[in-house]
Formats: C-alpha cells, sequence, structure tokens
C-alpha cells in the first residue's frame, strides 16, 4: 500500500521496534560505535556499579546500589540502576551509566511494541535473548571504554519459576541458576552471596541478603555506594514473582536497611552464613 | 489510439465512496462510549484473536470495522508511530489528536490516489484525567474526522444504534450500564431478528482513567458475563 507514513510504518512481519527504529530514523537508536580513540571514554563519562539478583522459592529479588563514579568522583549519589522491564522481568544495569539508561529504554519499549503488535508478550527466553542482540550492537562502544553490562531476571509464566540472565560486552548470554552479581562491587557482592543465600530463600529473606550483599560491596569497592542513613538514600530493590514486578518502596526499604544496619554495629563484618535472613 | 471515456471527477468519488461505505456496512457494528472511569469499546466479534479493538498508547485505544487486513495494517502502523513518538520524546507527548491526524492523511491520501479507497472505519479515543477531557476520534474512509463527544457507532447497521444511544446514553453512567446499553443495541440490530448477545460472542476493553501509565485492559469473558448480569 502506498500510504500517507513512510514505508518503514506500513512493513509487515516485524514486531520489533528496534528493527522499526533502525529501518526509519537509525540516528535515533542508542550509540553503536563511534569515532573516539578507544580507551579515553571511560574516566569521563559516569559509571554505574554493583547489581545483585538472587533467585527465591517464589522469583526473583534484584537489587543496586545508588552511586555512579566518574574516576576518583561520585557523578551521582541517588542513581536508580533496578528497573522493570515490563510486567514481568526486571532489568539492573551496570557500565556507562548514559547508554545504559537507554538502552534500558528501548527495551523497555521493545517489550511493549512486540506485545501490543503481537497482542501476546515474549516469552522470558525470548526477553532474554533480544536484550542479547541488542547488546551486540553497543560493542563498537565498549572496546572504547564505553561497555554497558545488564543483569535480566524475571518470572517464567510458562515454566512458573524465576529466573536470572548475566551477559557480557559482545552479547553473550548465560543463564545463573542461583544467583548473580554485575559491576565493580561484583566480586565482593558474590562472596557475600555465597555465604548468605540458600536455594528456596523466601523473598522476604532474599531481600535482607541482597541488602547485605550490596552493603559487602560498598565495604570493599570504593565505587559502589553504601545505604546514606543520613539523606534517606537506600538501595533500589525489585521484586518479580508471579504477581509481577515491582520497586520496593523506600518505607519498604528503610526499616530493612536499618535494622541491617544496627546488627552491623555489634558485627561490622555482617551476619554469619544463614543468619541474614532472620533479622527483619 | 482509443481515448478512454471521460469520467467526471464526482462521478469518480462517489463511486469510490459507495464502494467503501458497502464494504463498511457489511460487517458487524462496534460502539465506543465514555463512562465515568473511562472509555468503553463494545465490539460483536466472536473471533478471540482476531481483535477489533486495541492499545495504541498508555492512554490511547483503536477500535476499527471493515477489512480486517486494511484495519490492522493502520493499527500496526499507529503502535510504530505511538511508539517512535514517546521513544524520540516523551511518553506524555504522544496525543489521541496526533495519531488521529496521521489517519486522517492516511485515509485521504488512499481515498483519493490508491485504485481502492480502504473500507475502514476507525475511532481512535483518548482517555483525559477528567471525563470532559476525554476525546473521541472518529475517521471515515475518505480521511475525514469527527471530533465526537459521548459515544460513536461504526460499522453493520450504526444509524440506528446512533440514533438510540443520542437518546439512551448520559453522562457519568457506569461501566455495567454502558456494556449493557452497547450490548443490547448490538443484539438489536445486529440482524433483522432481535437477538442477546452472550459474553462469548462479545469483545469488550475499555482505557480506565483510574489504572496508573497504561489504562487500556482487556474485560475477559468471566467478568462481561458478570457486568451483563448486574
Amino acid at each position: 500500500m502506498t500510504l500517507g507514513l513512510p514505508e518503514p510504518f506500513h512493513a509487515a512481519g516485524s514486531a520489533s521496534f528496534v528493527d522499526f527504529l533502525g529501518s526509519l530514523h537509525p540516528e535515533r537508536l542508542p550509540a553503536r560505535g563511534g569515532t573516539m580513540d578507544h580507551g579515553g571514554a571511560g574516566a569521563i563519562a559516569p559509571h554505574g556499579t554493583t547489581i545483585v539478583a538472587l533467585r527465591t522459592a517464589e522469583g526473583v529479588v534484584m537489587a543496586g546500589d545508588r552511586r555512579a563514579t566518574m574516576g576518583n568522583i561520585i557523578a551521582q549519589n541517588d542513581i536508580e540502576k533496578v528497573f522493570p522491564a515490563d510486567e514481568f522481568s526486571l532489568i539492573g544495569i551496570a557500565g556507562t551509566a548514559g547508554l545504559a539508561v537507554e538502552l534500558v529504554r528501548i527495551f523497555q519499549v521493545e517489550l511493549e511494541h512486540y506485545e501490543k503488535i503481537e497482542g501476546l508478550s515474549l516469552s522470558l527466553d525470548g526477553k532474554a535473548n533480544r536484550l542479547a542482540s541488542m547488546l551486540r550492537g553497543n560493542l563498537g562502544m565498549a572496546m572504547q571504554g564505553l561497555a554497558v553490562v545488564p543483569l535480566f531476571a524475571g518470572y517464567d509464566t510458562a515454566r512458573g519459576t524465576g529466573r536470572i540472565f548475566s551477559y557480557d560486552v559482545t552479547g553473550g548470554r548465560y543463564e545463573e541458576h542461583d544467583f548473580y552479581a554485575v559491576g565493580s562491587g561484583s566480586v565482593f557482592a558474590r562472596g557475600s552471596l555465597k555465604k548468605l543465600f540458600s536455594r528456596g530463600i523466601s523473598t522476604h529473606d532474599a531481600v535482607n541478603v541482597a541488602l547485605e550483599a550490596l552493603y559487602d560491596a560498598a565495604d570493599d569497592d570504593s565505587a559502589t555506594g553504601g545505604p546514606d542513613m543520613a539523606r534517606g538514600i537506600y538501595p533500589v530493590v525489585a521484586v518479580v514473582g508471579p504477581d509481577g514486578a515491582r520497586i520496593l518502596t523506600d518505607d519498604e526499604t528503610a526499616p530493612r536497611v536499618q535494622a541491617m544496619m544496627q546488627s552491623r554495629m555489634s558485627r561490622p563484618n555482617g551476619p554469619l552464613s544463614g543468619a541474614a535472613g532472620g533479622e527483619a | 489510439m482509443s481515448v478512454p471515456f471521460y469520467v467526471s471527477p464526482e462521478q469518480i468519488m462517489r463511486d469510490k465512496a459507495d464502494f467503501a461505505r458497502k464494504g463498511i456496512a457489511r460487517g458487524r457494528s462496534v460502539v465506543v462510549l465514555q463512562y465515568d472511569e473511562g472509555i468503553a469499546f463494545v465490539a460483536e466479534n466472536p473471533s478471540r484473536a482476531l481483535h477489533k479493538i486495541s492499545e495504541l498508547y498508555d492512554r490511547i485505544g483503536f477500535a476499527a470495522v471493515g477489512k480486517y487486513n486494511e484495519f490492522e495494517s493502520l493499527r500496526v502502523a499507529g503502535v510504530r508511530l505511538a511508539d517512535l513518538r514517546g521513544y524520540s520524546y516523551d511518553r506524555s507527548d504522544v496525543t489521541g489528536r496526533s495519531l488521529a491526524n496521521a489517519y486522517a492523511q492516511t485515509l485521504g491520501m488512499m481515498f483519493t490516489d490508491a485504485p481502492k479507497p480502504l473500507e475502514v472505519e476507525i475511532v481512535v479515543a483518548e482517555v483525559g484525567p477528567s471525563p470532559d477531557l476525554d476525546q473521541l476520534y472518529r475517521l471515515m474512509f475518505d480521511g475525514s474526522v469527527a471530533d465526537v463527544r459521548g459515544f460513536v457507532a461504526m460499522g453493520g447497521t450504526s444509524e440506528p444504534i446512533t440514533t438510540e444511544l443520542a437518546a439512551e446514553w448520559r453522562e457519568a453512567m457506569s461501566l455495567s450500564e454502558v456494556v449493557r446499553l452497547a450490548v443490547r443495541l448490538l443484539g438489536e440490530h445486529g440482524e433483522d431478528q432481535a437477538r442477546t448477545l452472550d459474553a462469548d460472542q462479545l469483545e469488550v476493553a475499555v482505557l480506565d482513567r483510574t489504572r496508573p501509565r497504561r489504562t487500556f485492559s482487556r474485560i475477559s469473558q468471566v467478568r462481561v458475563a458478570e457486568l451483563l448480569a448486574d
């Protein structure tokens, strides 16, 4: 049909917003490749740091600290790095903040666009694969020091379980079976998760474990921010399960963070293995 | 060399309009009505998968009658346009008016330029923060647009339905009231004999202004049956 709108609007068979945008306005896609000399960009662009996710009996808990750094400077102390991607999935981002936030935005549109055009949601594997291919488009930027590393998690309505997917800068996609962490403080967070996580943990206890892991990351990694009690800035915690995905409110997170800080007064290195769940 | 017969522009337009009108009248009607908490779409549609009603954006819905492949293509174009706007600018910058304009241009261009006009009629509805800010745009096959208040009936035997809606629709009716009204009129005027339509013959959806962000939601058959029984 020759209609009033340009050809890509009427192309049949595609339910992808990214493909549509690429054929109509490729310049509006999140940056692909670039012209800078490689290596130098990392120091001038803010970086987001640590994200953790763990599987629970009901679904997945994901949490992220609130710091973005630019070299040795704290660029932002209340950045949000964990988002609902759609009704049943979450995405957390580490790496170059500007590109990462844009990636999340277009990923959210991509999922909603598919749902509207096809009349049903993508499968969780479909969403995870879509994110991998979008990430691959950013490889050129990653080579210049502007890497984006997402962590994707969702409730698989077909299987009835929560699932976690990690990625590398080349778009490699790996399913994680228990827990995972990405970003600069991820090594310390993962060590903490390893001690405190147990399979079949309840969502309630898993939120505490996630907060402990972020605290441990902030303890040893200068780029990860701990809870800012004075300003009331707490980690962003999100949960996903059969009832859908949601971000916990500050009113829900604050008492748990305060309880954790209180117990750290007597045990600065955190709870003993298996004890984190029982303290809130 | 033979000279083609002269046909006056008036005649061409009249023929095209008659052709489109006939195609549109062949299908079943769709009714769109405002109620106290939003906008309701009610269609007689036995198919569970081939929708006549759908979501364009957060506060904007789409209903169509006529040829399925034609309005489906327009619906997809609308979703693409809305998502493109929302992504390029902001979600709040996507409006029913701009979508209605894009559809009007497309339909108008097809009517004058294409060998065959589109056999479709469309409603683009945008739910506002309060009923007086709701917007209903009715688009005809030739690209003409009407900004209507309250209710629209289109396709099939829409004229008697419109007449009765004008008499019976009131402001601030509840959802169950408008659904019952729409279903009764669709049943009375769909065929020569008046019928009673059941939930499984209906497609019902709403733009519910009380919902956050995405206001569009389809009403399940079970819920439709409850609304009809109220």
